[in-house]
């Protein structure tokens, strides 16, 4: 414990010293700009200064694709007819020679991290899978197998199970994913270099499909009597023949996998936000004199350091709410 | 930059991707672990339930064992008891069976003690009355040869009749 706070304490004495440099280097900082890029997509991953992976961009217009690695459209360069905008409404993304946008299914970073997720998904899960059938059921097992084995019994038995009740295998695949899927995209969030760092579930655009697949397996699978209890509840003639309760009901069932959406969406990226915004006062305080700046280092480490134990667990209820609350929407359709 | 409009191409990627992972991981995962995350369950479930009928049966193994070693005893004991009796019977018998023939034998003794003192007695009598028949001839036939002597005895003897 004293080695800890040990280390601690020296982390932050050295941070003390960095923002004098940095403020040396640089007038000052755009901070805001300097968080939305790190919350946004990029081209290319870049992991410091100098130290940039160019990822392969893959454009799509009028049937013909196009190809090149981003490295070759950097600093406003144009390659084959393409280059980035600088401004207006599509700046920051590649648009062609008239300013307009092809269908851009770019391997961009967000969508490489989106690999890595599925890859460590998949090799996990699959190795899991192998060291069972090897291995059979009748031995204990130990490590990483026995820690994922505790992660999987919980969220079978005491979110899923719990939630949906009667018939819950049919969707104990989909909700295993999910939540898996959920939680190591925000776990790899939260690391800042390279394997990690960007910002996937904090981008509307993983939330909306995870949604899209909790309404589709909310709505699909339901039985007959579910949309009966949207279009014809069991309440009084009045309520429903001026269709009332139907259209509260028929729009609580888009409100839904909405509200999954902004949750996971808004926590995530709120998270991000704030660990970047304190690490951000560094650079903020650097005009205003040593002495200030070197103070503010301090409690903006510290905090930050906070915030990462903090969004850890965030990381964790996240993909725990999003499972639990699909899952008990599961479960309501299925009760009626 | 507009963080509230999805990029299609970010979609794309996305929607492609997790149908993959989730049709991957529900064909050759999750099923294999929850299977055998389940199997386990039911194994251990299994093996207390067995193990607790095993404790049952030893338990009430031993308490048969127990009722049998205090049956035994007690016929044991019942046993020696008997035993006690009929030695106690035998011995008493014996020594019933020893005192009458004793008693038997004593009484033959006395008997035949008493009959022969009888007979004894009764031959020392007839003998002593010989004798004393001899002896009176003799007194007599050496008295009598005085006549004054005859008559005084005759006369002594009258006087006692």
């Amino acid at each position: 414990m004293k080695k800890i706070l040990y280390i601690f304490f020296l982390t932050l004495l050295t941070c003390v010293s960095l923002p004098v440099r940095a403020a040396e280097k640089e007038g000052g900082v755009n901070v805001s700009e300097l968080i939305f890029e790190h919350l946004g997509d990029s081209y290319e991953w870049h992991i410091a200064k100098g130290c940039v992976i160019p990822l392969p961009c893959i454009l799509i217009e009028k049937g013909g694709v196009t190809t090149f690695m981003s490295n070759q459209i950097e600093h406003g360069q144009e390659c084959k007819g393409y280059h980035i905008a600088a401004e207006g409404q599509y700046a920051g993304k590649i648009v062609n020679a008239q300013g307009e946008r092809p269908f851009d299914i770019s391997i961009t970073k967000n969508v490489l991290e989106l690999f890595i997720v599925c890859a460590i998904l998949l090799s996990v899960f699959l190795g899991l899978a192998h060291w069972y059938k090897k291995h059979g059921y009748k031995k204990a097992p130990g490590g990483f197998v026995g820690a994922m084995e505790v992660v999987v019994g919980f969220v079978e038995n005491d979110v899923i199970k719990s939630s949906i009740g009667h018939g819950y295998q049919k969707f104990l695949n989909y909700l295993l994913t999910v939540f898996f899927f959920i939680l190591t995209c925000n776990l790899l969030g939260l690391i800042p270099i390279f394997p990690g760092g960007a910002n996937l579930t904090g981008n509307i655009a993983v939330p909306l499909t995870l949604a899209v697949s909790a309404f589709i397996a909310i709505n699909f699978f339901a039985p007959k009597g579910y949309y009966k209890s949207i279009f014809w509840p069991d309440v009084p003639l009045f309520l429903k023949a001026f269709p009332l309760m139907p259209t509260i009901e028929f729009v609580g069932v888009f409100t839904k996998p909405f509200s999954l959406t902004i949750r996971l969406f808004a926590n995530i990226l709120a998270g991000h936000v704030v660990i970047l915004s304190l690490s951000s006062l560094v650079f903020i305080t650097a005009q205003a004199g040593a002495g200030i700046n070197s103070s503010m280092t301090v409690v903006g480490v510290a905090f930050s350091i906070f915030m990462n134990c903090l969004e850890l667990l965030v990381a964790f209820i996240q993909a725990y709410v999003f499972t639990m609350l699909t899952a008990t929407f599961i479960g309501i359709a299925h009760s009626e | 930059m507009n963080l509230l409009t999805p990029d299609p191409g970010l979609l794309f990627w996305m929607v492609l991707s997790f149908l993959i992972v989730f049709f991957l991981l529900a064909k050759f995962g999750f099923p294999v672990i929850v299977n055998a995350i389940n199997k386990r369950k039911e194994f251990i479930e299994a093996s207390l339930v067995s193990a607790k009928e095993a404790n049952e049966r030893l338990a009430s193994i031993q308490e048969e064992g127990e009722k049998l070693l205090a049956e035994a005893k007690a016929q044991q004991k019942e046993i020696i008891s008997a035993a006690m009796q009929e030695k106690q019977r035998i011995l008493q018998a014996a020594q019933d069976e020893a005192r009458t023939s004793a008693q038997q034998i004593v009484d033959d003794a006395t008997a035949r003690i008493t009959a022969e003192k009888e007979k004894a007695l009764r031959e020392v009598r007839s003998e002593v009355a010989t004798l004393a028949i001899d002896i009176a001839e003799k007194v007599l036939s050496e008295k009598m040869s005085n006549s004054a002597e005859q008559k005084k005895a005759i006369e002594r003897m009258i006087e006692k009749l």
